[in-house]
């Protein structure tokens, strides 16, 4: 399988303060992966620069030919973004710019709100929307473009723990379907697990845990064999802090 | 966007927003006035206020009947609506360029904030005995003080909703690609617009009062110029009927201002509409 991107040697400091401290770390396309690690580690310093929104002060970072140029890859963040004056279809062919427009781009940014299951919200105005719904315009527009890099950026960490279940479940299902590479950072271990066929540790700037998630999907929450690589991975993360 | 919502009470609650200077629901606006109306007609008929001290309402509708006749009326308020508009035009114009170019450039914002902020400081209307001296009582006085007066709220509430945008909004709209251009239109434009419509109608304000004065101490035509004529004939009920209408044409500006900005801001959950 061809890789989708890597990181090779990546530093980035910002001032004195050396966040990254030589990232290595080779992706194939189509996997799943997981970043976890303290707040202010970095996570969101790396995934910014996997968007190409920031560049690293050493190492290289190459990706994938279906994942060069602006729509290769998308970047979602914690906040929807949404333009607030804007549709919600509207909103979604955000996704299109310089891709599509017009009616084509409408339509497309029709079908992929039927993906997120808002397919009869579309000429609504995002402040209606609640906010696991804002969410999910969100994930249609960052898709519409067809990336084939997705990172995500704590997407799910403002949702209740129901919306965040059910956010959970549709981002599993449009990966699969759609086949692209996911890249998400969280702070939730059990939503990592869930996810990810694999689940990076980062710290003091380095990959401090490379871990494979070795379970047949759908995952269930606090099913015995999650609950089990959760423990692995809450042991490392705090073994280390007590240490 | 937070000058909007403090009118955030009258505008969810009415249905048709848009439409609502028109709707029973404006009308309701209308029962006071009439009912002041009323009360002075009735207390200057049963000579409580006499008539050099306040004319009657017929008195003063009689006045403005013999005017309109004449076409005195008719050619006042164009005049003065017409100055109105002019300066409001330049003044705006101006203040909308500089307040659009200060916020998306922070060069030109060093080279020209200071100083506008200094004139901003001297009450225009302080200018009315240099401004004579320049212009003599043509039209020229007039636009200059309207434009004057009006380029400032219009300058200063551009300036403030640009700089006001989510700064998240603008990085996700270079993120998509976005042009330059289509960055201004489809995000700074839209976001800056609440705060614009604040400044539109604070500068509706000042264009009458401005034009008011100005026409008072310096015309031979418009409303004002009408008003100080029959001051000096003691024609109180011409007087009375000046104020009311420029009462009226003020009120008719902010309400053209308003359905405009509902009609634009139709995304503000402040100007939506419960029906939806
Ligand atoms: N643009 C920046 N300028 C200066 N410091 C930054 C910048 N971005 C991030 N940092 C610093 O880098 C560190 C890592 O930040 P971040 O990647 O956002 O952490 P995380 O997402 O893991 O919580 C933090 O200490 C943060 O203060
Ligand atoms: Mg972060």
């Amino acid at each position: 399988m061809s890789t989708a991107f890597t990181f090779q040697g990546v530093q980035r400091v910002f001032g004195s303060k050396q966040v990254l401290r030589g990232i290595n770390l080779e992706v194939p396309e189509g996997q799943f992966v997981a970043i976890i690690g303290k707040s202010g580690c970095g996570k969101s310093t790396l995934l910014r620069l996997l968007a190409g929104l920031d560049q690293p002060d050493g190492g290289r970072i190459t990706r994938g030919e279906a994942a060069r140029g602006a729509a290769g890859t998308r970047i979602m963040f914690q906040e929807p973004r949404l333009l607030p004056w804007a549709r919600v279809t509207e909103n979604v062919a955000v996704g299109l710019t310089g891709i599509a427009q017009g009616a084509a781009a409408n339509a497309r940014a029709a079908d992929y709100l039927a993906e997120v299951g808002l397919a009869d919200r579309g000429s609504e105005w995002p402040s209606v929307l609640s906010g696991g719904q804002r969410q999910r315009v969100a994930l249609a527009r960052a898709l519409v473009g067809q990336p084939a890099i997705l990172a995500l950026d704590e997407p799910l960490g403002a949702l209740d723990a129901l919306t965040r279940i059910e956010m959970q479940q549709l981002l599993e299902r449009i990966w699969r379907e759609k086949g692209f590479t996911a890249v998400l950072v969280t702070h939730d271990v059990a939503e990592a697990v869930i996810l990810a066929d694999r689940v990076i540790l980062l710290e003091e700037g380095h990959v401090a845990l490379d871990l494979t998630i070795d379970l047949p999907r759908p995952r269930r929450h606090g099913s015995p064999e999650v609950a089990a690589y959760e423990q692995e991975i809450l042991d490392r993360l705090l073994g280390r802090n007590a240490a | 966007m937070t000058a909007v919502t403090t009118e955030t009470d009258t505008k969810t609650k009415g249905r048709g927003a848009p439409f609502r200077f028109l709707a029973p629901r404006g009308l309701i606006g209308w029962v006071l006035p009439l009912i002041i109306v009323l009360l002075w007609e009735a207390l200057s008929r049963t000579g409580v206020i006499t008539e050099n001290v306040l004319p009657a309402p017929s008195e003063v509708l009689a006045a403005g009947w013999q005017l309109l006749l004449s076409g005195e009326l008719v050619h006042n308020i164009a005049i003065s609506t017409q100055r109105a508009l002019i300066g409001f035009v330049i003044g705006g114009g101006f203040g909308f360029a500089f307040g659009l170019a200060n916020g998306l450039w922070s060069r030109s914002r060093d080279v020209t904030d200071t100083t506008l902020q200094m004139i901003r400081n001297v009450p225009h209307l302080a200018l009315i005995p240099l401004v004579i001296l320049w212009f003599g009582i043509g039209e020229e006085a007039k636009i200059f003080l309207v434009a004057l007066g009006v380029f400032f709220p219009i300058y200063v509430n551009t300036l403030l909703g640009i700089q006001g945008i989510d700064p998240q909004l603008t990085e996700m709209g270079r993120i998509y690609g976005m042009s330059p251009s289509r960055l201004f239109w489809r995000v700074i434009l839209p976001g800056a617009l609440p705060a614009i419509f604040t400044g539109l109608r604070y500068a509706l304000g000042i264009m009458w009062l401005t034009l008011i004065v100005a026409e008072t101490i310096a015309a031979n035509s418009g409303l004002g110029y009408m008003a100080m004529q029959a001051r000096e004939f003691m024609q109180i009920d011409v007087v009375v009927l000046s104020i009311l209408i420029y009462a009226l044409l003020g009120k008719l500006a902010d309400s053209l201002a308003r359905l405009a900005e509902s009609l634009s801001l139709q995304w503000h959950p402040a100007f939506q509409r419960k029906d939806a």
